[in-house]
């Protein structure tokens, strides 16, 4: 079966190629089948434009254009060392994913309790194909969602996570993504599905991080479900490199009760586009969104956050802060939806950007669409500089220009990193802060 | 130590040094009275090293050296320390964190080992006797949330710490109770030394009660108008600066 794209605009027709090329590698036909509508609704949206509301400050069209193969075996060219710097905790669980297929070497996950189950997509689709198949697609939209579709239709493996009702999982749960190796730019589709039930606790860390030498396009999706009463405490970190394209869906599904704490660190990438979507579906939600991205050189990052508040007495709290270096660009778009029912809603949302030199920018947007009338709804954003009189401050006291300013821009970073609740990823992100500040990059020429 | 000659300062474009003279001694206590919009803020920030402070005829020696071409954290590590009349606040950065990167940054430019953290304790522990200081408010945030009286106590416990050679303090009594000032005053007298030389710059007398200063200097518009001892400081609290400043006139 072949497709067209709707029109002749080069909007990702070499992903129909792609899809074309395919192997379902045996799996279950509804999901042959889910992947099929996936690609027709790709084939039909195409990779967005500036005209799109949604993406007026992210331009896609040069990674539109490009001619991206199949991902290539990361195995023969992942490095030891490389990994082991993405190790936070000795005691978590982990999975390895290498240019989105399932690394069983680098993977450690045997030593999960029993009913939990963190294993790979694709032995999760043979072994505990109801769960996959009761939440896969379910949340994420591929009708909505372009990259979304895109993701469902090509995904080659990724992660499942699944907590069982009322268990409590102390080791946390790593998942680290690597981009590695390849002679020509290609793109990869991971694909996670974490799913916590009723009453259950669990902390998951996603890590998006490459080596490649060539561009490449990572496209991956997470769906979260938080079951009734249950805590997860997430964090995804992405440090792509320079010549990486990175757009990537998070959608989470709250219900009752629940409480999430995520936080979002970008450290790397060349164009990063970062849709973060919550859902909060029941009474009583509690739903923390933490974001930091620090960009320099000619990077940009795209936070996009939609946030609906579908049922009363929900609490959410969103903060993301930027720092900006260079001629590095940043977006934070902030959407709140509360639903007409949804009264005693109880949302706040803070975007802080600092700007180091005077080529940096960013656009700061935030959206209110409220249709109920007992609510509390605040946002605001600041766009700014180092304070001066700090600097001099600092100065005055014998602290080096320099070091005064690095002071400040690491304090100013870690108000989000000191509200992180897993130790070991908080404490390497601490660290990544300081190496961040201490390293001096020349502005590059990215994607 | 101090030698200040025919100093001229402007900002935003006005001169508002207009030829200051002034010359101070390791170990004596200097105070600057004036009123309102005579200078005496911008001296404090000139000597400090304030970029919006542009200096446009003169000479400042600190020990010999040409202290206007050396950059703020420089003349820090010279000995020079500006206790702030407004301290800023540093959301995020301890105090604990924010003094130990001081110490150790001026350690390091002298050639000296850094503290390590239980020397560094001990230090700051023993000075924040001086002041009255709570060791809690190591680990606040500097000056945030802090109270007129706590901020000034903070700029007099930094130079406790640091040990300056040259104290400049920038109207420490404005905004303050009698009770705090003591505690002030108290803190900088535990400072005075024979190698240590201090600046009092302020508009009221009281401060001068506590602080009792070797030299009193008024500065009307611009310029020292008149110098003396310790009595100028009574003299200028009964009969204002408006006789000075006659005088000054007259003399010009």
């Amino acid at each position: 079966m072949t497709m067209a794209m709707t029109d002749s605009k080069p909007r990702g027709d070499v992903f129909l190629t792609h899809f074309e090329r395919f192997e379902n590698n045996g799996g279950p036909d509804w999901l042959a089948s889910l992947r099929r509508s996936a690609m027709t609704r790709f084939a039909e949206l195409g990779f967005p434009t500036v005209k799109d509301e949604e993406w007026r400050f992210t331009n896609l069209s040069p990674v539109a254009r490009r001619a991206f193969e199949s991902a290539p075996d990361g195995d023969e060219t992942v490095s030891p060392e490389f990994i082991a710097r993405f190790r936070y905790d000795d005691h978590a669980l982990r999975l390895v994913i290498l240019n989105g297929r399932f690394s069983r070497r680098l993977s450690h996950f045997s030593a999960a309790p029993s009913g939990v189950t963190v294993t790979s997509l694709s032995l999760a689709l043979r072994q505990h194909g109801e769960i996959v198949k009761s939440h896969l697609a379910k949340h994420a939209s591929i009708v909505d969602d372009a990259f979304t579709a895109l993701n469902t239709a090509l995904m080659t493996d990724g992660a499942l996570v699944y907590v069982p009702r009322g268990v409590v999982l102390e080791q946390p749960i790593e998942i680290l993504y690597v981009a590695t190796g390849g002679d020509t730019e290609w793109a990869a589709h991971p694909r996670t599905l974490i799913v916590v039930e009723e009453n259950a606790q669990a902390g998951i860390v996603e890590s998006y991080v490459g080596d490649s030498p060539t561009a490449y396009f990572m496209n991956p999706v997470t769906e979260i479900v938080a079951g009734a009463a249950s805590v997860i405490d997430h964090v995804r970190v992405t440090q792509e490199t320079d010549k990486a394209c990175h757009v990537g869906v998070q959608q989470l599904r709250q219900l009752r009760n629940s409480t999430v704490r995520s936080t979002n660190l970008t450290f790397g990438g060349g164009l990063v586009r970062q849709d973060v979507n919550t859902l909060l579906d029941g009474e009583g939600c509690n739903c923390v969104l933490n974001g930091l991205t620090l960009g320099r050189g000619r990077q940009h990052v795209d936070n996009h956050l939609r946030i609906t508040h579908a049922k009363p007495h929900c609490d959410s709290r969103e903060f993301y802060k930027g720092v900006y270096d260079g001629k590095s660009s940043g977006v934070f778009s902030g959407r709140i939806m509360v639903h007409q029912g949804a009264q005693k809603t109880d949302a706040k949302q803070t975007n802080m950007n600092l700007l180091l030199s005077g080529e940096a920018h960013v656009d700061s947007k935030p959206q209110l669409e409220i249709f109920a009338d007992d609510v509390k709804c605040t946002h605001g954003a600041t766009i700014g500089q180092l304070d001066d009189n700090a600097v001099f401050y600092l100065r005055s006291r014998g602290i080096p220009q320099d070091a005064a300013r690095d002071l400040l821009v690491q304090a100013f970073a870690a108000d989000i990193v000191k509200r992180m609740a897993l130790s070991g990823v908080k404490s390497s992100m601490d660290q990544w802060v300081t190496t961040w500040l201490s390293e001096d990059v020349v502005p590059q020429e990215v994607v | 130590m101090l030698e200040i000659r025919n100093l001229h300062a402007r900002v935003a474009g006005r001169e508002i040094l207009k030829g200051l003279d002034l010359t101070i001694h390791r170990g004596e206590v200097h105070s600057i009275m004036g009123p309102n919009g005579s200078g005496k803020s911008t001296l404090a920030q000139v000597l400090a090293g304030h970029e919006t402070y542009e200096v446009t005829d003169g000479e400042v020696l600190f020990e010999g050296q040409n202290l206007l071409e050396m950059d703020p954290e420089v003349r820090a590590v010279a000995g020079v320390f500006l206790a702030f009349q407004y301290p800023v606040e540093i959301p995020g950065v301890t105090m604990n964190y924010f003094l130990k990167s001081a110490v150790n940054a001026l350690r390091k430019a002298r050639g000296q080992d850094p503290l390590d953290a239980v020397d560094f304790l001990e230090l700051v522990r023993e000075r924040a006797k001086f002041v009255d200081i709570d060791e809690r408010m190591f680990q606040r945030a500097v000056n945030e949330g802090f109270s007129g009286g706590e901020k000034k106590r903070n700029e007099i416990f930094q130079m406790a710490v640091l040990e300056p050679k040259l104290g400049i303090l920038d109207e420490t009594d404005s905004g303050l109770d009698i009770d705090a000032l003591k505690i002030v005053a108290h803190g900088v007298n535990q400072l005075r030394g024979p190698d240590r030389a201090f600046l009092v710059i302020t508009h009221y007398q009281r401060l001068l009660n506590f602080i009792v200063p070797d030299y009193v200097h008024v500065l009307i518009d611009g310029r020292i108008a008149k110098s003396g001892g310790k009595e100028l400081a009574l003299e200028l609290e009964e009969k204002g600066y408006a006789g000075v400043e006659e005088e000054a006139a007259q003399t010009v």
